[in-house]
Parts: C-alpha cells; structure tokens; sequence
C-alpha cells in the first residue's frame, strides 16, 4: 500500500459517502426540528429517477437537478401535511413515502422510456463531469501535497463539492443564526417557541423543505454523477445507512460528516481490498472482504458509540393548547 | 373409405389448430430486468424473434424478488400456460418445483443443467470457452499487462467466467497480471452500477486497462466508467458493443436468444424435447462479437489469434478449464503454442465472415 493507494481509497471514499452526507444532514436539520425523517430513502430515489428523466428528455444536468431538487421538496411536503398539518405518525408516514417512491419511481419509468423501469443510458454531457479545481496543474509536481490535491481534493462531481460545503453550512445555519435557534428549539421544547409568537408549523415545514433540498441533490449525484441513469431501487438502503449515520454522529454536522465519511471508507476499502494479497493472511475470501463494513460498523457502534440523546420533542406532534 | 380419410383429415386438421390454441408460453424473466442489456434482454430479443415470426402472444413476468419465481411460475400454469420458460439458475429450484407439480406443462430454464425433471429442458452455455476469447483479446489489448475482471453475484457460474477469462489471458501473455473482483453475495449484486463503477475505478487505479464484467446490470456501470477513463471493456451475455461505441473491445457473446427462441419454436410446433443441451464454441453458443462499433479496437493480429485460439479448443487442442467441474480455478497456466499461422489472406476472408455472420444474426433478429 503506497501513499497513492491511500489517496485512491479517499477519494473512492468520498465519492461513495457524498449521497449518505446530503442525506444525513438532511435528517439532521429535519430531526433538529422534531420530525422523525425515515423516508429520507424515498426521496433520494425519488430525486434519482426524477434528475435522470429530466436529464435524458432535456439534455441538461442542471435541469435534472432542479427537478429532482423539486420532486423530492414534493414528497418532504407530503410528509409535513401528513404529521405537521394533521399530526399524524411520522413513522408511517415516513415508510409511506418510501414505499411511494419505490413503486412510483418505476411506473413512471416504464410509461415514459419503457426499459423496464430503467432510464436510457445518460451521455457525457447530460452528466455532471468530475471538475478539475484551478491550479491542479501548478501544485502536481509537489511531493505529498500534489498528489493529494490532484487525486483527492480535485476532479470530483459538483454534487460532491456540494455534500462538503453543506455540513458547515448546515452547522452554521443551526448554531449561529436566528433561525437556528429557533429551528432547534422547536425539535426540544415547541411550547416555548408558540409562546414566543413563532409559528411551530412553519418552522417545521421550513426545515423539511430543506431537507427535501439536499435529498434532490443526492439522489441527483446517484444517477447523474456517479451513476449514469436510473435503475429501480438504486438508491439501495443508503437513505437507512445515512440515517444510522446521523444517529451514530448524535445529530451532530461534524460528528455526522465524520460517521459518513467512516461509512464511505469501508466499503471503499472492502471494493479494493478484494483480490489483493495481503502480508501474512495472503488473499481474503471475498465474503470475509464484503462482510467487512458491517462487522466495522457494528463494533464502532457497540464500542465506541456512547449515549444518543436525541432531540426531545421528536416524533411528537405538536398541540396548541386550547 | 373416402368418408375415414376425410374424417382422419379432419381430426390431423383439429389436432393442429388445436395445437395451435392451446399454444400459450410464458417468459419468467429474472431480477435485473428484461432490458438489462445483457443476459435478460438476450432472452427478451429471443422471444421478441419468436413473436415477430409466428404472432404469437407470449405471456411475461418480470421477478423483481426472491419470492415471486415460484409464485409466478405457478400463477402462469393456472393462466394456462403450456410451456414456462425460466431465465437464469435462481429459478432452478423454483422450476424444479412446478414442474414437478405439473407433469402436463412444459418447462425449460436457461443457464441449468443439473435438474432431472421428464418435461424439462435445460440448456447450459460453456462460458469458460467464451471467456477464454474475449481473454486473449484483453491480453492482446493491453499495454500495461493488467487486466482486470468484474462478476456479479459470486457463483460458481461467474467463476467459471473468470476461470476462462484468466487462461485466455495468461495463455496469451503469461507475464500479465488479472485483478478478479466480485460484486456481492446477494442477487441484488446484479443490479447495483454505481458499486460496478466504483470497482473498475478500483481496479483501474491498480493499472488495470482492460475490464470484462459478467454482472449483468452492474456491468453498465463498468462499462461506463471505463469509457469516462478513456480505457477498454469488455461486455457480456449480449452485444453490448454499441453501449460506449470505441469503448467496449468487444462482448462474451452468450446465444441465450437462441435457446430461447428454439425452446418456443419447437413447443408450437409441437417438437418439444426435454434434456439437457450443453453449447459451447462448436454448437455456436458462445462466441466473441465483432462489428462496426469495435472494428477499430481490434488489431488483425487479434482477430487471427483470437480465430486459431477458437480453431484449438473447437478440435480439443485447447482445453478450457471447467470450474464447474472442480470448484477450483488453476494458478498456473503455460503460455500456448499454436502451429496455426495465418496468412493475410486469411485474416481477410475471417473478417469478411465475421461480418457476414453478424449481419446474418442482425437481419435474424430483425
């Protein structure tokens, strides 16, 4: 393993955790607010099918986005009249909207391109291109710093560049703005916030907004950067494992951010370990290789995970007292 | 005397048209899709021949879980059903069930070999010999002796792809190095392209510059990667040579279509057979696919070595290894000698055939 190797594995790591970082800080700032977000896998697909349907019937990545930007904020929407507007569980209502999203996402893909619920392979310039960021040219000769930023920091997607920028964004929106405040007030103590004269509601419908935000976008980095097109059920539980990621980094953006990247990185180690002899043991079964991240994951989480204490009022709806 | 023959004209004439009603197949397509451009949507173009051909309705389901193989199968044969064709090993069981429970109806599979069912027809493909072309095509197309393969879903099938793939590799150049990878151990390893990407980004990180998938859906996302890179695939089961024209160096070619338009064909007209049918390169079952879209890729000292390669192991010369056989793939392999020499002649007259053989496949398709 050379210091090229690590730099690879990263920057694999990377792109494999930038759907589970959007999506986790989606939940985050959703949960923040109080609203339970298990549907966070619908929206993502629902994001996936939406940004390759535009992008393939317009020609324009950026028209994907937006429509999965938008088809996802829909099924937030949905969510929010469910257990906002009319209280009710948001569990279900959550497992409704992924259920919606699996089953939609193909109907509507079999009217539209009739591949069997996949759409038509999407070329180069109806995807987003890995960017190559300015002065990648002058920093290659560089030891150690070169390679780092050409292989590892330059030449990913937008959507990538998105994911990182979001966490401090996220962090500052929540920590350092009014709106913040407010945000995680209401997911703590929502009686304190109405008696302040906030509306509950539309604090809460603001936060899923967002959340149905950043869910667009990653379900539009699945099929319009790192995949290209759709495929039924592509998101492939990563909507789960980012919700358990929010869980393990305690509804924390850094801590969150770090769980996700950990998550990325062992499964972009177990893709690379396979078929490489290692020193001693020699080459590893492959089912030993994949079964690796799980292993990982449930020895970090029983280790070394400590105390969750999630925000108080999640799950309940909010009453006005009469 | 006359009214017995008109009698018995009439009763061959019924018989036929009753043949004819009571003809209704049923297509039981596997996860991934029947347009996965690969081995489903070979089956599909099968099917699809057979239908253009002759009219008739097919009936079809598309399992998108583990529990709907049986389940569909069954509800076929209630629908009336006279023959069920299975696509794939993971309706083995499934099959081997139904048609146990139904000795009147028909059934075939496709990729099986191992069931002992009276009304059943199997046909299994020797992929080792198909691989081992597209293996000497890598070797020869590779500059930095690095190749690399992708499987789907870890079987004993998708070894016994890499299995011929590495001794057509190391046949050709011994020095070269294969990376084998596998997608996963559960059937959804079919159908998961951006995992596909991510492993051939992974291998080509390690050098390697020529990557075959056998992985279904998953190899779409092979494919495209490679092509992002600028470096070569290899496609499977279908000609996938036109899915990243000047990408892909050429397909496995698996005549899934065939065997699935011979099954239909000859239960309409009543020529059913059950058994076991075994295609390799001498029964044209596998082969290498060349046409418009990769004729640039590939060198006429490939298509010659690739001609005397297939020319061997058709009289026995070459011996593909079998991991069917011995559940183990050898580690060491010898680099072959073949007293062959073409001429250019030669090498001419192939390409034209070649050409001609496809074009034949395409009007047949058509």
């Amino acid at each position: 393993m050379t210091y090229l190797d690590f730099l690879l594995i990263f920057d694999s790591a990377l792109r494999l955790a930038t759907p589970l970082i959007l999506c986790a800080m989606a939940g985050l700032i959703s949960e923040r607010a109080g609203i339970v977000d298990i549907g966070l896998e619908g929206k993502l697909l629902a994001g996936a099918f939406t940004a390759a349907a535009v992008a393939t019937l317009t020609g324009s990545a950026w028209m994907g986005l937006c429509a999965a930007v938008a088809s996802s904020v829909f099924l937030s929407m949905i969510h929010g009249f469910a257990c906002i507007t009319h209280k009710g569980e948001q569990i279900i209502s959550g497992i409704a909207i992924n259920i919606l999203a699996s089953g939609a996402t193909v109907v509507a893909s079999v009217a539209l391109f009739q591949r069997g619920g996949q759409t038509p392979t999407l070329d180069r310039d109806e995807r987003f291109s890995p960017i190559d960021l300015p002065s990648t040219e002058a920093l290659t000769d560089i030891p150690w710093l070169g390679p780092l930023w050409k292989e590892l920091i330059s030449g990913h997607t937008i959507p990538v560049y998105i994911a990182l920028i979001s966490v401090p964004l996220i962090w500052w929106l929540l920590w350092r703005t009014r709106f913040g405040l407010r945000l995680r007030a209401v997911g703590e103590m929502p009686a304190a916030i109405d008696s302040a004269g906030v509306s509950v509601t539309w604090l809460r419908y603001r936060a899923l907004i967002i959340a149905g935000i950043l869910c667009g976008i990653a379900g539009a980095f699945l099929s319009t950067a790192h995949g290209a097109g759709f495929v039924r059920e592509m998101s492939a539980g990563k909507g789960y494992i980012a919700l358990a990621a929010m869980i393990f980094g305690k509804w924390k953006p850094w801590s969150v951010l770090a769980a996700c990247l950990l998550f990325g990185f062992l499964e972009a180690g177990a893709n690379r370990m396979q078929g490489t002899p290692l020193p001693i043991v020699g080459e590893i079964p492959i089912e030993v290789v994949l079964i690796l991240p799980y292993v990982a994951t449930v020895i970090l989480l029983a280790g070394f995970f400590g105390k969750a204490i999630p925000p108080r009022a999640l799950g309940t709806p909010y009453r006005k007292e009469r | 005397m006359l009214k017995t023959i008109v009698g018995a004209a009439t009763a061959a004439l019924m018989a036929t048209t009753a043949m004819a009603a009571d003809f209704k197949p049923a297509v039981i397509f596997d996860m991934g899709g029947k347009f996965d451009k690969s081995f489903n949507e070979g089956v599909w173009n099968g099917v699809k021949k057979f239908i253009d051909e002759t009219g008739a309705e097919v009936m079809e389901f598309e399992v998108t879980n583990e529990a709907q193989r049986e389940q569909a199968m069954r509800r076929m044969v209630r629908r009336g059903a006279t023959i069920v064709l299975g696509v794939g090993f993971a309706q083995a069981d499934a099959i081997n069930a139904v048609a146990g429970d139904n000795p009147d109806v028909d059934f075939a599979i496709i990729d099986v070999s191992w069931l002992d069912q009276p009304n059943l027809r199997q046909y299994a493909f020797k992929e080792h010999e198909g691989s081992y072309l597209v293996g000497v095509a890598a070797a020869m197309a590779s500059d930095s002796d690095t190749v690399g393969f992708v499987g789907g879903m870890d079987i004993p099938l998708i070894r016994k792809f890499a299995c011929g793939y590495v001794q057509g590799v190391k046949e050709t150049n011994p020095d070269a190095t294969v990376i084998e990878v596998m997608t996963g151990t559960t059937p959804a390893a079919w159908n998961d392209p951006t995992k596909g990407a991510e492993l051939a980004q992974s291998q080509m990180d390690r050098g390697a510059d020529v990557i075959y998938h056998a992985a279904g859906g998953t190899g779409l996302g092979v494919i495209r990667a490679v092509a992002d890179k600028g470096k070569l695939a290899i496609g499977v089961d279908s000609n996938q040579n036109g899915i990243a024209p000047g990408s892909v160096l050429t397909s496995m070619l698996k005549r899934v279509d065939v065997a699935a338009y011979d099954t239909l064909k000859s239960a309409m007209e009543g020529k059913f057979e059950s058994g076991v049918n075994v295609l390799g390169l001498a029964e044209d079952g596998v082969d290498w696919a060349l046409d418009d879209n990769n004729k640039d890729l590939v060198s006429a000292e490939m298509i010659a070595e690739v001609k005397a390669a297939r020319a061997a192991i058709v009289a026995g010369d070459i011996v593909v290894h079998n991991y069917d056989r011995d559940g183990e793939c050898p580690a060491e392999f010898q680099k072959r000698t073949l007293s062959a020499s073409l001429s250019a002649d030669d090498i001419t007259s192939e390409i034209k055939a070649l050409g001609a053989r496809l074009d034949e496949l395409e009007a047949m398709l058509k």
